[in-house]
């Protein structure tokens, strides 16, 4: 791993939440400057800041992307007790000349008495859907039915969870196995001794959010919450930041009798527990493919988590900052310059590790001991057929040097 | 055994005002930022940014491209092997597709290497250096796997290929032989001996004796040393493989030539020239003399292979792992601790497979290396004679984990379709994860990973990607592409709405846009209604423009009479139909002008628009007077041409 870029992202306040678009070539990023930016990876591959606006009247906690067969949506949620719907329309031509586009407010939610802590779209194949949770706790399921049209949002559901929430995480599987589902943490300090990872499924008759599990055992504050990628498989993968890092594994039990139609039991599994962080941890996020999971704590560090096919999981990586203070803002551009030469000395962590696992070489020809295993380039075009159209062909003897092998003398 | 641990990695600039770090997600990327999740902290002091750390920093090397591209042909035809051919046969091409991946290493670290020397800049040069020195290990390990593992060679030619092995490792003995050979006098050569030594260190006596000619010619008053260190050189015996000779004669003659090196030794034959000594008790093998030499042999690989090459040359593989360790242990001493190389090495010499794979996925920095090597010995069997109950899910496991990297790069993600491919677990559902993900900055771009989704039958990723291309072009208003890419999702809501654009356009500007994809439509007009109007109302157009009247009129009429036209639009194909019905020669016959009048009739019984302003509701009962008008004077014409024609 390495520092391949900086970015001088020229907020005037915290940062609390960048979020990629699906595809990785836009960035959103919000703070407490109460603005929203949209970053956009050039052909170059530099980012452009390409909008920056006023979303809220208070710290924007945190800003989400819709699917793009929605368009460019983006949804962000604030203190100020309301959640917004942007979207980027089509600019005037000298809009697109000076590298900016331009963000309107579809809608407003306002439904919230309190701070809206978390907003989430939910999965495509439920339409285009909203989730906010807020500090009353409350969780509202919001749609547009039109898809064309993003002023209106209509609130479907509203589900009570009795205590303060922080997060919420849909459940991606788009299997007909698996009713929608919603995982729910609470940072609620309160109450100490209830459950605060609260799982809802939708049932297809009452057409109504109803409680499928408590997790009794999370009693701590919990401050994310992310299901993994489905994969495939039967049974759900859901990771939890609280005073540690914590990964269930939900089995759907068969259901008593198939006219019942309660929600669903499930078998609730630990997969793994990390307290590496040694105190609150506050995030954690799956990679695409669920293969790492990181987390972000007390510690300061970033850790990613990877399990090894025996489903072993082990630390593969940290990062933290070097706690210097960064130049003024004048130095932006020697940020952005930050390249492959800085990191070329700073690389570590297990990603890496073959910096120091093998000797580094100053000169490749410089006498070390791996210098002694290079051979000299004349003789790879003797040994080695670089024409591997004739794969079949198989050599007798792969010898170093181009004389004879010594053969027995009698 | 130690275990690698993980040290941070540091950021430069974030920790100093805020506490955390938060992060998000990136292919092939993770972006961290300073922040504060308590909120109790000050505010924060200066301008945050937001850092971008690469995962796999190998992918981007354009020269590691070409090893990812190649071996990427060699793994495709390793999967083709078919389970039907005797193994016997299979083995052979095991081995031999082990030599074109290492083939492929030696190329790029040659070319690295020609890098490193020609770039002016000094941390490119340590850069190319670094991946030159884990090519290097990379290439030593997977060569002696192939001795041990897919070549499994037994007594007697183990040791031959061990000694290639080393030979080619340490190829700076040419190097310093040219050099000595080259030289104005290369007896008087300060490194002359050493050259000598590291021949025979080597077993590559028929060279030692060679170099050693230079010197007896010099000393005649020597030279009968000379001669008999010339024979004991000349007549020490190799093993020949592919010979008549048993393993058991082979074993009787070394004995015997063993030895006369030991009587020589006995007899003080040398004493007179201390090099020549020396040379003799490392034929006897004498473990001391050997140790001595630790400056030539420069590894304790080299001296565990050359060691057994003067002791025990018909080495059977199980008792390896014994000579590894001790010969190890002798040449590092007590003290010194082994390195992850040469840990790998010496599980490697324990036919300790697994523990190989395992160190080789902690130590290196990418996953090329274990997930190809790993499938060449699931191929070739070995991980389920080893007794690992996980069989193919390491290899899947592996390969699963090198095909995500190369999915995290702009162009080689189309390499890693072919490993997911051959993934049968997880293989799918990883694609379809990956490739949703990949950007479709073109539509070529677009087509080329939707025709990679089509061929697999990913039905929904089809959906998705045509749907999302199809909201682009709609944003952008290209109104023909964005009903081409919605054809192709089949959309039918999506198709409604972009053909409802496509009436609106056409009712501002008179005529129609994309005329090529209108009129090619075919059956893909039957996915919505909306769409079947506008072809067919198109068509309606064309057989006007080509002056085919009378087809065109029966098609008019079928819209309306058929209700494939909405309601709404009833007045313009009305409207349309006039210059019909004021053609000189008659057009529609007397039933259809009945129908076309129910129709106005139908239209005007209808709800009246409230809505509309007066101006316009005289626009429209003028329309329907003249329509009314022109019907009637159809209606007289055609009666009476149908009255013509039928007396």
């Amino acid at each position: 791993m390495f520092v391949a870029k900086s970015i001088a992202a020229d907020h005037k306040d915290l940062i609390h939440d960048v979020s990629y678009d699906f595809h990785g070539r836009r960035m959103a990023t919000c703070s407490s400057d109460q603005s929203v930016k949209v970053w956009d990876k050039g052909d170059d591959g530099e980012w452009h800041c390409t909008a920056s606006w006023k979303t809220h009247s208070g710290s924007v906690w945190r800003v989400t992307w819709a699917h793009p067969e929605f368009g460019q949506v983006l949804a962000s949620c604030s203190f100020d007790r309301t959640a917004a719907v942007w979207e980027e329309i089509v600019g005037e031509s000298n809009d697109k000349q000076r590298g900016q586009s331009h963000w309107i407010k579809r809608t407003t939610l306002v439904d919230s008495r309190t701070s809206v802590t978390d907003v989430k779209f939910a999965p495509k194949h439920m339409g285009l859907m909203l989730t906010t949770c807020s500090a009353d706790g409350v969780v509202r399921i919001y749609e547009a039915p039109d898809v064309m049209n993003l002023s209106q949002w209509s609130l479907q559901h509203e589900i009570s969870c009795k205590l303060s929430c922080s997060c919420i995480s849909w459940n991606p599987s788009s299997s007909r196995a698996h009713p929608p589902m919603i995982a729910v943490g609470s940072d609620d300090s309160n109450i100490t001794y209830s459950g605060k990872v609260q799982i809802y499924e939708y049932n297809e008759n009452t057409r109504k959010y109803a409680k499928a599990e408590t997790l009794m055992t999370v009693t701590d504050p919990v401050h994310d919450i992310t299901f993994a990628p489905n994969l495939g498989r039967s049974f759900h993968v859901l990771a939890i930041a609280t005073k540690d890092v914590r990964i269930f594994k939900l089995i759907p039990m068969r259901r008593e009798s198939a006219n019942s139609s309660g929600p669903t039991k499930f078998e609730v599994q630990v997969m793994a527990q990390f307290d590496s962080h040694n105190s609150q941890v506050w995030r954690v996020s799956w990679n695409i493919t669920s293969t790492l999971l990181a987390s972000s704590g007390d510690d300061g560090c970033v850790r990613l988590w990877k399990a090894n096919y025996m489903d072993n999981w082990k630390c593969t990586g940290i990062l933290r900052g070097d706690g210097s203070p960064v130049n003024g803002s004048g130095h932006a551009a020697a940020l952005s310059a930050v390249g492959v030469p800085v990191a070329a000395q700073m690389v570590v962590g297990a990603a890496s590790a073959g910096r120091y696992f093998f000797p580094h070489l100053d000169s490749p020809r410089a006498g070390s001991r791996l210098a002694h295993l290079l051979p000299p380039p004349s003789l790879i075009e003797q040994i080695y057929e670089p024409d591997l159209s004739h794969a079949p062909q198989i050599r007798q003897r792969h010898t170093a040097n181009s004389t004879n092998q010594p053969t027995e003398h009698d | 055994k130690q275990e690698v641990t993980v040290s941070p990695r540091l950021i430069p600039g974030a920790g100093f005002y805020q506490k955390h770090l938060g992060f998000e997600w990136g292919p092939g990327d993770l972006i961290v930022y300073e922040t504060n999740y308590k909120l109790q902290g000050p505010r924060s002091a200066g301008s945050p940014s937001v850092h971008i750390v690469r995962r796999d920093e190998d992918i981007c090397s354009p020269i590691l491209r070409k090893l990812f591209s190649e071996s990427h042909l060699i793994f495709v035809g390793l999967q083709k092997i078919k389970e039907d051919v005797p193994s016997k046969n299979k083995k052979s091409q095991f081995v031999s597709i082990s030599k074109n991946y290492r083939s492929v290493i030696r190329a790029c670290m040659e070319e690295l290497q020609q890098n490193a020397v020609s770039t002016q800049s000094g941390s490119l040069a340590s850069q190319y250096g670094d991946q030159v020195s884990i090519l290097l290990a990379i290439e030593l390990i997977w060569n002696l796997c192939e001795v041990l593992f897919i070549d499994a060679a037994p007594a007697g030619s183990l040791l031959l290929q061990l000694l290639d092995w080393v030979r080619l490792h340490k190829s700076d003995v040419d190097a310093k032989a040219r050099e000595v050979l080259q030289s104005d006098s290369p007896a008087q050569h300060q490194s002359y001996w050493d050259v000598v030594i590291s021949l025979v260190l080597q077993g590559r006596t028929d060279e030692a004796r060679q170099v050693l000619s230079k010197q007896a010619s010099l000393r005649a008053e020597s030279s009968s040393v000379f001669k008999r260190m010339d024979g004991l050189l000349q007549t020490m015996p190799i093993f020949n493989p592919t010979g008549t000779q048993t393993l058991t004669e082979f074993e009787v003659k070394w004995r015997h030539w063993h030895e006369e090196c030991d009587r020589c030794l006995q007899d003080n034959t040398f004493a007179s020239n201390r090099h020549l000594e020396t040379i003799c008790k490392i034929l006897v093998g004498d473990e001391d003399t050997l140790l001595e030499q630790k400056e030539l042999l420069s590894t304790w690989y080299h001296f565990l292979v050359t060691r057994l090459l003067f002791t025990h040359p018909t080495i059977k593989p199980p008792d390896l792992h014994y000579y590894a360790q001790s010969s190890m242990n002798m040449f590092l001493g007590p003290r010194a601790s082994p390195e992850p190389l040469d840990i790998i090495l010496l599980s490697a010499f324990e036919f300790d497979l697994h523990q190989v794979i395992k160190d080789c996925s902690i130590a290196l920095n990418n996953w090329w290396f274990v997930a190809h090597l790993t499938d060449l010995l699931d191929h070739c069997k070995l991980l389920q004679s080893h007794n690992l109950h996980f069989g193919s899910n390491l290899r899947e496991f592996l390969v699963l984990e090198y095909a995500s990297g190369l999915f995290t790069h702009h162009s080689l993600w189309q390499l890693a379709v072919d490993y997911f491919d051959h993934c049968p677990e997880f293989g799918r559902v990883y694609l379809e994860l990956q490739i949703e993900r990949v950007p479709l900055d073109t539509e070529r771009k677009a087509i080329k990973v939707l025709r990679i989704c089509e061929d697999r039958q990913m039905s929904e990723q089809v959906r998705s990607i045509c749907k999302i291309m199809a909201k682009r072009a709609l944003r952008n208003n290209r109104l023909g592409s964005a009903l081409s890419w919605t054809i192709r999702a089949k959309d039918a809501a999506f198709a409604t709405l972009i053909s409802e654009r496509f009436l609106q356009d056409y009712s501002n500007k008179g005529s129609f846009t994309d005329l090529d994809l209108l009129d090619n439509l075919g059956p893909a007009m039957l996915l919505s209604d909306s769409l079947t109007f506008l072809g067919k109302y198109r068509e309606f157009h064309r057989l006007y423009g080509e002056k085919r009247f009378s087809e065109a009129a029966r098609l008019l009429l079928s819209l309306m009479t058929a209700k494939i036209a909405p309601r709404s639009l009833w007045m313009t194909l009305l409207t349309d139909a006039l210059p019909l019905l004021e053609q000189k020669e008659v057009i529609f016959s007397v039933d259809q002008t009945y129908e076309l009048m129910s129709c106005l009739e139908e239209l005007n019984s209808g709800t009246k628009h409230s809505n509309l302003t007066d101006q316009d509701e005289d626009i429209e009962s003028t329309k329907t007077e003249l329509l009314r008008l022109a019907l009637a004077r159809n209606l007289t014409m055609a009666i009476v041409k149908e009255g013509t024609i039928e007396t």
